[in-house]
């Protein structure tokens, strides 16, 4: 033990000062859409593996879906995508994840954000529930706890119980084998209480196809305040959608203590 | 070899196969307890993955093929066609206890019945699923939606008794862990048994990938785990690879294999860092934390993601390491180590820690060699089973890799096998690395041609929990017609072996130790 409190006092800070935004893009990542540059030729829709892209009568693409794999980004012979979002931001509804986004949309949550800061106050306890993921947003999510991400730092903890959570922190598609459980971590917490889906299956169940086993996220049984796209969505994409659903994400605590 | 084998079962049909790089022996389903136990007793093989198949529509009717290694690595499958009329065989888990997870499973998802199972009871279905319908026979509807039955449960015993007490947990758990359901019986503290009830987050993956093709399923492969994604994702490659008879260029197999031991570096640093939760260390927790999290982005600026998805791909790699991702990777690891061994001295000094380790959570040898175990519980337990040194692959050679081994089989046992492996796989990541920066730039991907049509083939890769086994079946026209992924979190089998007789609160300590994944064994 003190040899390991030894070992911390010869360390430096390891908390991320930056703000929480996307890193320069590298690898694979979210497309950014460029509408003057696409003539809906469809290379796009076939590159695609999940089905989250459709130029019918005009292009859409489906962030929910969209499992950030860059293939539609290799396949676009016009440059109308681009590598740009490391992770895309989050949203209150899945219409708003769709691209390109109605000017509409952009209040839709206000009301939500203020009633949370008023109920809720600047702190939120979360309960993260599994619901049949790949393990993949359960570690980042596990990530924004670490010292670098140190989500405590913005008034979030995680919380053993339901009973004692503000938010539920659902991944995965939502499978036969977790519904109920599902149901039932949500019926055990108290109101006012929130819903947010992170990660593309939790999100719409994407990349696995719907079956036997596997359903279409948590929006399916649960209603979902914010969904956080990516596969996974990076740490601080997590703590930026939580911010979101807190109504804080606008405020200058993002930019760090 | 094979001659051994014809001159052991002369009434058998033993054939080599090029494609799945085996000896193919041929029996009839009554036949298959004698000649696995024999197989294992006399040649000292080793169940590596058992799987099922419906193949009615070719005219034949369920397969079964019980995939073995011998010593020396070379493989061996004994194959038996079961009458569809009587989906019925005589089960080889007496014989070998290794097939008891496996025949439970051909019996949930082809209704294939192993006669005489020890424990015939449901694996993969829970109790709500219809009696009947079996997701794998070809003639299931995948998109089918499948109505709750009521039901009693079945699957979990229970410890009766004065003074017994039961503690069921999951399958929502306190921490942000996944999902499981374990019934803990014992009086006090002590646990005198343990059952575990898992595959809560089955999702199907080897049904969806069933006529999908060989780019869709590496999406679902990546997605098995992603915490072993990478090793997923080229096990996956491996075996269609053997199908298109096609091998990647050296480069691609170069960086493949630096990325698979950047994959076990966070993994086992994490790792470490966990087990200090399980015995509720915070500083090694946060310390640990802090490295996890500078492997993780090394990955994201070297290779493009933090978990290494979109790297590997059938046919090779996606991503370069130019001499930059090369110098970053060099530079940063040579950084991380002497933080890791000072950190890891720190932690040995720790007496507290040390202490709550030792002689907890013991694996013992002949369970451990018994049922098969792979990865870290394995070596852990004196069995030095490491796929590197087994059956190279991607740009390792045979002596580059010495399985690091302990005798102890207890929690401290397996964070000293994962730390000795830290330092190994370093090593081994400058080694590779010299011999990148010798290559000249070159190709990273070839085209994937069509696949031989009516065969199987595997790919093994060592993750960092052990050993993943992918087996791939094509029908007529080369389609895939049966994914069977064995990861190395079958060693959940073990758990409650190393549990019993331990106290209750060791349970998240031993549970870390063995850090395996639950979404790659529910598929």
């Amino acid at each position: 033990m003190l040899s390991l409190l030894r070992r911390r006092l010869g360390l430096r800070r390891a908390t991320s000062r930056r703000p929480l935004v996307s890193p320069p893009p590298f690898g694979d990542g979210q497309p950014v859409y460029d509408g003057a540059r696409c003539d809906l030729n469809g290379a796009c829709v076939r590159a695609c593996p999940v089905g989250a892209i459709n130029v019918a009568t005009a292009f859409a693409l489906d962030r929910a879906r969209c499992i950030s794999c860059s293939r539609c980004i290799e396949a676009c012979p016009t440059g109308a995508l681009a590598n740009g979002l490391v992770f895309a931001p989050p949203a209150r509804s899945r219409r708003e994840l769709r691209e390109p986004r109605g000017a509409d949309l952009v209040a839709s949550g206000e009301d939500l954000g203020r009633r949370a800061r008023q109920v809720l106050g600047r702190s939120l306890h979360v309960r993260h529930l599994d619901a049949g993921s790949c393990n993949g947003c359960d570690w980042e999510i596990n990530a924004t706890t670490n010292a670098v991400h140190d989500i405590q730092r913005f008034g979030i903890d995680f919380v053993a119980s339901p009973r004692h959570a503000d938010v539920l922190l659902v991944t995965g598609t939502m499978t036969r084998g977790l519904e109920l459980a599902a149901r039932r971590t949500y019926d055990a917490m108290a109101e006012p209480r929130m819903v947010v889906a992170v990660g593309a299956c939790a999100a719409s169940g994407s990349p696995y196809p719907t079956s036997y086993a596997s359903g279409e996220g948590a929006a399916s049984i649960l209603p979902v305040d914010v969904f956080i796209p990516g596969c996974p969505p990076r740490p601080e994409a997590i703590i930026n959608g939580l911010l979101l659903a807190v109504g804080r994400l606008d405020m200058p605590t993002q930019k760090g203590p | 070899m094979i001659e051994v084998l014809r001159g052991r079962f002369p009434e058998r049909v033993v054939e080599r196969d090029d494609v799945a790089n085996a000896i193919r022996i041929t029996v009839p389903p009554d036949a298959l307890p004698e000649t696995c136990g024999a197989l294992a007793r006399e040649c000292e093989a080793r169940l590596v993955v058992m799987t099922g198949t419906d193949e009615r529509e070719r005219r034949r009717g369920y397969g079964l093929y019980y995939l073995f290694a011998l010593p020396g690595g070379e493989l061996v499958s004994i194959e038996a066609e079961v009458d569809p009329a009587r989906p019925t065989f005589p089960s080889v888990t007496r014989a070998l206890p290794a097939a008891h997870w496996y025949e439970r499973e051909v019996k949930d998802l082809l209704g294939i019945d192993p006669h005489g199972h020890p424990d015939p009871r449901r694996l993969v279905l829970h109790d709500d699923w219809p009696r009947g319908l079996h997701p794998l026979r070809k003639d299931f509807d995948a998109r089918r939606f499948i109505a709750r039955e009521p039901h009693e449960h079945g699957a979990i015993t229970g410890v009766h008794g004065d003074g017994v007490m039961e503690v069921p947990v999951g399958p929502i758990h306190a921490g942000i862990i996944e999902p499981g359901h374990f019934r803990f019986g014992g009086v006090g503290e002590l646990v005198f048994q343990l059952e575990a009830r898992l595959f809560y987050t089955h999702r199907g993956i080897e049904k969806a990938a069933e006529g999908a093709g060989v780019d869709r399923v590496l999406f679902l492969a990546e997605r098995l785990c992603a915490v072993c994604s990478l090793s997923h994702a080229v096990a996956y490659s491996q075996a269609i690879e053997a199908l298109a008879a096609i091998v990647p260029s050296m480069r691609a197999r170069l960086i493949r294999s630096v990325l698979l031991e950047l994959e076990r570096l966070y993994n086992h640093v994490g790792d470490i860092a966990n087990l200090c939760a399980g015995a509720a260390l915070q500083l090694g927790v946060y310390q640990g934390g802090v490295l996890k999290e500078r492997l993780q982005e090394l990955n994201a600026a070297s290779a493009g993601h933090r978990y290494l998805f979109g790297v590997a791909c059938p046919g090779g790699v996606r991503r370069d390491l130019d001499d930059v991702a090369q110098e970053r990777i060099r530079s940063e690891l040579g950084a991380i180590e002497g933080e890791f061994r000072s950190y890891l001295a720190a932690l040995l000094e720790t007496e507290s820690f040390m202490e709550r380790l030792t002689a907890t959570g013991v694996l013992a040898h002949d369970v451990a060699e018994e049922l098969g175990a792979v990865g870290v519980a394995a070596r852990a337990s004196g069995v030095a089973r490491d796929v590197r040194a087994s059956h190279p692959y991607a740009a390792l050679r045979e002596g580059m890799v010495t399985p690091i081994v302990r005798s102890e089989g207890d929690v401290r046992a397996r964070l000293l096998v994962r730390a000795d492996e830290v330092v190994a796989s370093l090593g081994l990541v400058r080694e590779l690395l010299a011999e990148l920066a010798e290559l000249p730039p070159g190709d990273l991907t070839m085209p994937v041609g069509p696949l031989a049509p009516d065969r199987w083939a595997i790919g093994m890769v060592e993750s960092p929990r052990g050993e993943n086994v992918h087996w791939v079946m094509t029908g007529a026209q080369g389609e895939i017609t049966r994914y069977r992924v064995r990861s190395a979190s079958y060693n959940w089998a073990l758990v409650p072996f190393a549990v019993v007789g331990n106290l209750l609160p060791d349970f998240p300590l031993i549970n870390k130790s063995f850090e395996l994944c639950y979404a790659c064994l529910d598929r």
